[in-house]
């Protein structure tokens, strides 16, 4: 099967300072990797590269068949088929949340409304707020924002989804009820690369691990064998620490 | 020991409670005469002291009812609100005896001795103001120079103006949006040709002769319009990160802001024709309009800049990772945060725009405040100063708080805050 998203030799800088140090990364569609590593290891850095919020200086990244380049049209085309969930949700809070999951399907991929209100309450249904459709999100609680941060972007029906730490902001009691939506998520076949440190999560749905410090991927590894028998000394420290 | 027993407490309260009221009322009593029947009644006292008696009194007074918990609702009320502290009762004191001693004597003069009938100066007999003034004008503060039988064509835009504003409110909600249309694009031209007329067998009036609040209105009414997509171009400009527009964004804006209106308005008249090619014409009205417009946009803009700085990067992040462009991630999500935080600045510039047109008197331009300081110095009506200003600046008044009032319901309708 060929590769969804593909690295090669990916640098970074953010001025002189080097985030990411010769990436190389395959992901083949419906292939769920989970990233973890110590803070300032470049882990949202790289996926933000991958719908290119973040603007990577060398080497190539390539997206379900684009090249990722200046070209503002092929930039917009592939965000739309790549969704993020962000650590503070980022809803729009000037929106109820109805509105936040039907806004980019009517005016990005020009869906009627009512297809795209029906299509929106479908995601609120797998998320299981349908019944906070009409709210706002400053009424919303932590784990209900987090979900339907979700929601808004399955509405765009993306090919590949990215996670960049989104439990981190949450309080204890509510990260299980967002867990369990991504395990759902990803039982129902999507792409998905995480950035997390909820190892039980990665232990459930990770095909792959990806372990990374100071910029590069220190270790890559089926999930078993990474939590089993890490090869470096650096991983083995981490998840000594972790777990 | 003394002070102890000094110490209003809830032991003794109907003592307490007897001092101080007579205190305070002997102050008061003090202040009445003194302003009312102009006697003083510690005159004995020296000077200073006799002044400053009322506010002593009253201090004193205050000070021994100042009793906490007393089981009296309507004197812990008092104390809560005018008496938590002694500098906070002096305080209280203090601005009581300003409205005391000066509140009548201003609402005599603009009603009580006021003069209201009659037709000349002469017939203002009372001591107060003279408001046969503001009435035998009227029409002229009105309508400045505009030929009296013509009048009805500035009656008409206004009723047409206010009846659409009035239909956002009563119609169905699915019409607002034709109404706005109407007032912002089909309204100021119909308006303005029935204004200026030479139109439909209308006579045509010069833009010279329009003046009055109605001058105020229009001019006010195009500027307001214009100035704000303007500057929220400006700013989203300031911010662009295109070099070329950057740049002149930032000129534009320091250019503007640098300068006094009152030049920006002589260069206008004055200067302004002289780049024109020969034989081409603009009205003095329009390249004042375009004067105003063009210094209030610089202003707008900061004011929507400091909004969209307010806003965290996650929003644009979240737009963006939507697949939304520049324009659409803009209007859809940044401005209309941005905006409603910047209300009160937008409000603001409003305000001070409407309060800056009476500047448009330096290039001859007549509206209300122009009118009454060229009434004014009509040879029948000299010494009508105040009251003439005095009207103008209600008439301001009234124009800026309903806008103010305005933009807090919006700030309130258009809040998502739980």
């Amino acid at each position: 099967m060929s590769n969804i998203i593909e690295l090669k030799n990916v640098n970074k800088w953010f001025d002189k300072f080097q985030v990411l140090k010769e990436i190389n990364l395959e992901v083949k569609p419906k292939e769920k990797i989970v990233v973890c590593g110590p803070s300032g290891s470049g882990k949202s850095t790289l996926i933000r590269c991958i719908n290119r919020l973040e603007e990577h200086q060398e080497g190539s990244i390539i997206v379900d068949g684009n090249v990722i380049s200046t070209d503002t049209k092929n930039i917009e085309k592939i965000r739309a088929e790549v969704g993020m969930v962000f650590q503070q949700f980022n809803l729009f809070p000037h929106l109820s949340i109805l509105d936040n999951c039907t806004l980019a399907p009517i005016w990005v991929k020009k869906l009627p409304k009512k297809q795209a209100e029906e299509l929106a309450m479908e995601n609120l249904t797998r998320v299981q707020i349908t019944d906070q459709a009409i709210k706002f999100p400053g009424q919303l609680s932590g784990g209900q924002q987090q979900r339907a941060a979700i929601a808004r972007a399955l509405c765009m029906e993306p090919k590949i989804m990215l996670f960049d730490e989104p439990t981190s902001a949450l309080d204890p009691e509510m990260i299980k009820e967002v867990l369990d939506v991504m395990v759902d998520l990803a039982k129902g076949g999507m792409t998905m690369i995480v950035v997390t440190h909820e190892m039980g999560f990665a232990k459930e749905v990770a095909d792959n691990m990806i372990f990374m410090d100071e910029g590069r991927i220190v270790e890559k590894a089926k999930t078993n064998d990474f939590f089993e028998n890490p090869k470096s000394e650096r991983t083995k420290l981490f998840l000594s620490q972790i777990l | 020991m003394i002070f102890n027993i000094l110490k209003p407490n809830k032991k003794n309260i109907q003592t307490y409670l007897a001092i101080g009221v007579s205190l305070l009322i002997i102050g008061f009593i003090d202040i009445f005469s003194n302003t009312f029947l102009n006697f003083n009644i510690t005159g004995f006292f020296p000077n200073i002291i006799s002044y400053l008696s009322p506010l002593i009194l009253g201090a004193f007074g205050l000070y021994f009812i100042r009793i906490e918990y007393s089981g009296n609702k309507t004197l812990n009320t008092i104390n809560r609100n005018l008496n938590s502290s002694n500098f906070n009762a002096i305080l209280s004191l203090i601005v009581i005896f300003i409205l005391i001693k000066y509140v009548p004597s201003i609402l005599n003069w603009v009603f009580f001795d006021a003069n209201f009938l009659g037709s000349t100066k002469e017939d203002c007999t009372g001591d107060g103001a003279c408001w046969v003034f503001v009435r035998v004008w009227f029409n002229r503060f009105m309508y400045g120079m505009y030929p009296d039988a013509e009048q009805w064509r500035i009656n008409y835009s206004f009723l047409v103006l206010l009846g659409s504003i009035g239909s956002i409110f009563i119609l169905p909600h699915r019409f607002k949006k034709y109404i706005i249309l109407f007032l912002l694009f089909i309204f100021p031209i119909i308006a303005l040709n029935l204004i200026s007329g030479g139109v439909f067998g209308l006579k045509w009036i010069e833009t010279g002769a329009w003046g009055g609040l109605s001058l105020t209105f229009i001019v006010s009414a195009f500027a307001l319009i214009f100035c704000f997509p303007i500057g929220v171009f400006l700013a989203l400009g300031r911010r662009s990160d295109l070099p070329a527009i950057k740049y002149s964004s930032i000129g534009f804006i320091e250019l503007w802001r640098g300068v006094p209106l009152i030049t920006v308005l002589f260069m206008s008249a004055v200067m302004f024709p002289m780049f024109l090619p020969d034989g081409t014409y603009m009205d003095k009205l329009m390249r004042v309009i375009i004067a105003i417009t063009l210094f209030e946009a610089a202003y707008m803009a900061e004011v929507v800049r400091g909004g969209l700085q307010a806003l965290p990067r996650g929003q644009y992040d979240a737009a963006k990772s939507l697949g939304m462009g520049y324009w659409r991630m803009h209007f859809l999500i940044i401005m209309p945060q941005a905006l409603k935080l910047v209300i009160p600045g937008i409000a603001n510039t409003f305000l001070a725009l409407v309060k800056d047109t009476p500047l448009i008197f330096v290039v001859g331009l007549l509206e209300l405040a122009g009118m009454i300081g060229l009434a004014k110095t009509n040879p029948k009506w000299l010494g009508m100063a105040t009251e003439g200003y005095v009207f103008a600046a209600f008439v301001f008044w009234i124009i800026c708080f309903s806008m103010s009032r305005y933009s807090q319901n919006l700030e309130k309708k258009l809040s998502t805050e739980r």
